[in-house]
Order: C-alpha cells, then structure tokens, then sequence
C-alpha cells in the first residue's frame, strides 16, 4: 500500500477513497427465499421466507416485506430501535424503487434511495461509509432487495407467460440483506474482531455494446474488471492483497472474463476469486444456469457467508465489489446494450 | 396416421425454433413473430394451406398456422370487400382464436395466482 501525498486527502488515486477512521460494520442481516435456504449458504440466513409471495398478493409487495424484514431483523440483531439510525440507504431492482419505497417507509429513518441494479450494494456500503467516515451519520443502514418473479416481470417476461431460460441466463435471487455501518467509537468494548470498511473505489458505467439481457454477466464482466484494475492501480497494490475478490454475481460465464482480461493486463486473480452468484446456487442441482443475480444476491451473500468468513479470520481482507447491469426494460426495448457498472469496497477484520 | 403426421410436423416445427432460442441471440419474443410471418409469408405463396391440409394439427397449432390463418383472413376479406378487407380480415378470421386466448386466461386467472419457478 503507497503512502499517501496529502495526509488531509482521503482520496486515492483516480477513483478510490481510503478512509482514515475506518468505519465499522455493526451488524448484519439477511432474508432469503426458498431455493436460496436450498443452496450451499442456506443454513447461514437469518430467517428463509418458504412462502414466495409473503403472504401479500403481488410480487411487488412480496419484495416490500422482504425489505422490512431485514430492516428489522438488522436492527434487532444490532440492539438498535430505528431512531437511532441516522440515514437509511437503499435500494432495488423494481421499477422507481417500488421495494424500497414500499418495504421501510414505517421505520421513519431518513432515506436516500439510490439505484445501481445488483450494485446496489457496493453503491448503498460507499455512500453510507462517505457519510459516517466525514462525521455526517453516526450509523447508517444499507439495504438492497431482489426477487426472482418481481424481476423476470419486470425485466424479461411475465412468469406465467412459461418462457424458457437459456443457459447464459442467471436467476436473480429472492432475499434482502442489511448491514449497519457505524462510526468505530461504536464498536462493542472487548476484544472481539472488528470488522472495518477500509476504503472503496467507486466504479464507472462500461459499456461494450452487448445487448444480450439473457447474459448479463458478460456485460458486466468489464465493468468489473475496470473498477479492479482501477483498484489496484489507486492503492498501488496486486491481486495478492486480498484474501478475496468478490464480484457481485457475474455468474460461470462473466468470471471467466474477468479472469482473461485480468490476465491481459498481468494480474491473476483466477487463485483468489468468488462470485457471490455462483457462490448461492448449486448449479448441477438447482438449475440456475448461469448462477444467482439481483441486488438480494451480493447483499445476502455479503450480510451472512462473507462477514462470517471475516469475523471467524478466515479471511483477514476482501475485495467485496457488487457488480450492476445498467438496463432499463425501455432502454432495452428499444434497442440499447446494457451498460455495466462496478463498487468496489475493502472490507478488512481488524 | 393423423395423429402421427401431426406429431411429427409440429415436432419438427418446435424443433426448429428450440434450435433457433438455443443457438441466436433472438429472444423469444422476436422468435414467435418470426413464426408468425413466416406462416403468413407461406401462405401468400400459397404453400402452407396445402401442407396444413396434409398435416393437420401439425401446422395448424404452431404460431406458423397462425401467421396463416391472418393470411387467409386477409385475401378472403380482400376477395370479398376490396381495398378495406386488408384492414378487416386478419381480426375477422383470428378474432376466435384470440378472444378465446383472453376469455379463458381471465377465467383461469379468477381461480389461480402466480406461481414461482423452482
């Protein structure tokens, strides 16, 4: 890691941030759907939602209440009423936030609603650990939801219309995952781990041209590889770094691109590599082609598998970086590629 | 034998279009107005008609059958009425087919909800 010029700048390079009093993550939480609790990381949710439309009567709704259950649940997990977070920052992948909008409005916290389609996570983490880090926010919460029948309505076609799913196609993931960032005077007295937001780079829209939304992980694939590179290249360091990379759910075909066009520029990552997509389905058992997507899919992988690897040591360092594809269902009808877009945050155990 | 043909033809019909999705880009949407113009474009050369009359069921469910029966609409209207049959005859002769689409999908939809895939 270089030192820095300006010991006053907490800028890194072109893209990258590096925070001077690290922000702390406080807790987690996350909800999951069914064939979600089926996969390799089911036993590690907080709670699994058997019913996929929660009771209420639209898909929408569903996802609503999925929303508001890891509000909750974080809260609680945290001890925290909903008066003691400062800004709620969050987002989905429903048309204007429907989720969002609908899912926490009874917390009453403030909210800053942002969209970055399965960034969303990366983006919601970047921002609230800005806002805690420069003394604007003593606790944020960051919050992103995903569901498999709300998205394919919104984004491919109706469910009841039976299409079929090519194999390049990935299945976006019904969950909600939250985390609490806090500022470090926060963190519980002991000597238990903490686990701090170090830095992050903050990803920009890449667009190849592909106009594929069946293959998604190909169109973010150099997103991706843009906001690591960038990474790397801001904090003066290799792929060696971290414990692991993880991309949000790039999915079998959008890795292997990462990985080739990392090599092209000499770094290898193919050693310490994982997608938070394929990471949640079982792919010969589950049928979820290409692997898991959506916003739920890094949020819940992040708020369970990956800060448990981090607070038991298994992993001192990562590279957590949830990666986005930029489509709307009118850009795409008329004709448009779906532009790919990548956060990058350093999650370190301290 | 009827039933065989129709088996088979329409079995090779899918075949086809399980090719198309599975090795372009086409999204299935795209697929079934290609099938639909093609069983229209088949008709104005007067080739489908003939071919549904030997294989039935066959050629007549397939979305091509439907492409078709639009054609068909159209030059009866047009034989019939002039000029305003190109505007009338594909809803006069596929206006069964698609209101009982509606009309039983609304009936279904009283006693169904959405389901997830799993």
């Amino acid at each position: 890691m270089s030192e820095q010029q300006n010991t006053k700048s907490k800028m890194v390079g072109k893209q990258s941030l590096m925070f001077q009093n690290p922000p702390i993550i406080l807790a987690s939480a996350s909800i999951a759907g069914k064939k979600e609790s089926e996969g390799p990381l089911g036993t590690l949710f907080d709670e699994i939602e058997e019913d996929p439309l929660l009771g209420k009567k639209t898909w929408e709704e569903a996802e609503s209440e999925l929303m508001r259950k890891a509000a909750l649940k974080v809260l609680e997990k945290a001890g925290l009423a909903s008066r003691d977070i400062r800004y709620l920052i969050g987002g989905d992948l429903l048309g204007q936030l429907i989720a969002t909008s609908f899912g926490i409005g009874e917390l009453e916290i403030p909210l800053l609603g942002i969209y970055g389609a399965c960034s969303t996570m990366g983006e919601a983490m970047t921002l609230g650990s800005i806002l805690v880090e420069g003394g604007f926010a003593d606790r944020i919460l960051a919050i992103t939801s995903s569901h498999f029948a709300g998205a394919e309505k919104q984004f491919r076609t109706p469910l009841d219309y039976g299409n079929q799913r090519p194999y390049s196609a990935s299945w976006t993931v019904t969950g909600s995952g939250a985390v609490i960032i806090a500022d470090s005077s926060f963190a519980p007295k002991g000597n238990e781990a903490q686990i701090i937001i170090k830095g992050v780079t903050i990803g920009k829209i890449v667009d190849y041209g592909l106009k594929d939304s069946m293959n998604m992980g190909a169109a973010m694939a150099p997103a991706a590889f843009e906001t690591i590179k960038q990474n790397f290249e801001d904090f003066g360091v290799d792929p060696s770094y971290y414990d692991k990379i993880i991309t949000g759910d790039l999915g079998y075909v959008g890795k292997q691109i990462l990985i080739d066009l990392l090599k092209e520029k000499n770094f290898d990552i193919s050693a310490n590599h994982m997608d938070c997509g394929i990471e949640i389905f079982d792919q010969d058992n589950q049928d979820t082609h290409a692997g898991g997507s959506g916003c739920g899919c890094s949020a819940i992988t992040f708020s369970s598998y990956i800060l448990k690897q981090l607070r038991e040591g298994t992993w001192k360092r990562v590279l957590f970086m949830p990666t986005g594809a930029l489509l709307s269902q009118v850009s795409f009808n008329e004709g448009n590629s779906v532009p790919g877009i990548a956060h990058a945050v350093i999650v370190e155990r301290r | 034998m009827d039933y065989i043909k129709a088996f088979l033809v329409g079995g090779a019909i899918c075949a086809v279009v399980q090719i198309l999705l599975d090795k372009t880009k086409l999204l299935p949407g795209r697929v079934m107005v290609i099938l639909v113009c093609t069983g229209a474009l088949l008709g104005a050369v007067g080739i489908y008609e003939p071919f549904a009359k030997w294989a039935g069921a066959g050629a007549g469910v397939p979305l091509t059958g439907f492409g078709n029966v639009l054609f068909k609409g159209v030059k009866e209207a047009v034989d019939k009425e002039g000029f305003i049959g190109i505007f009338k005859g594909g809803f006069t002769s596929s206006a069964v087919g698609i209101s009982s689409a509606l009309i039983f999908a609304y009936i279904a939809s009283w006693f169904f909800g959405p389901k997830m895939k799993s």
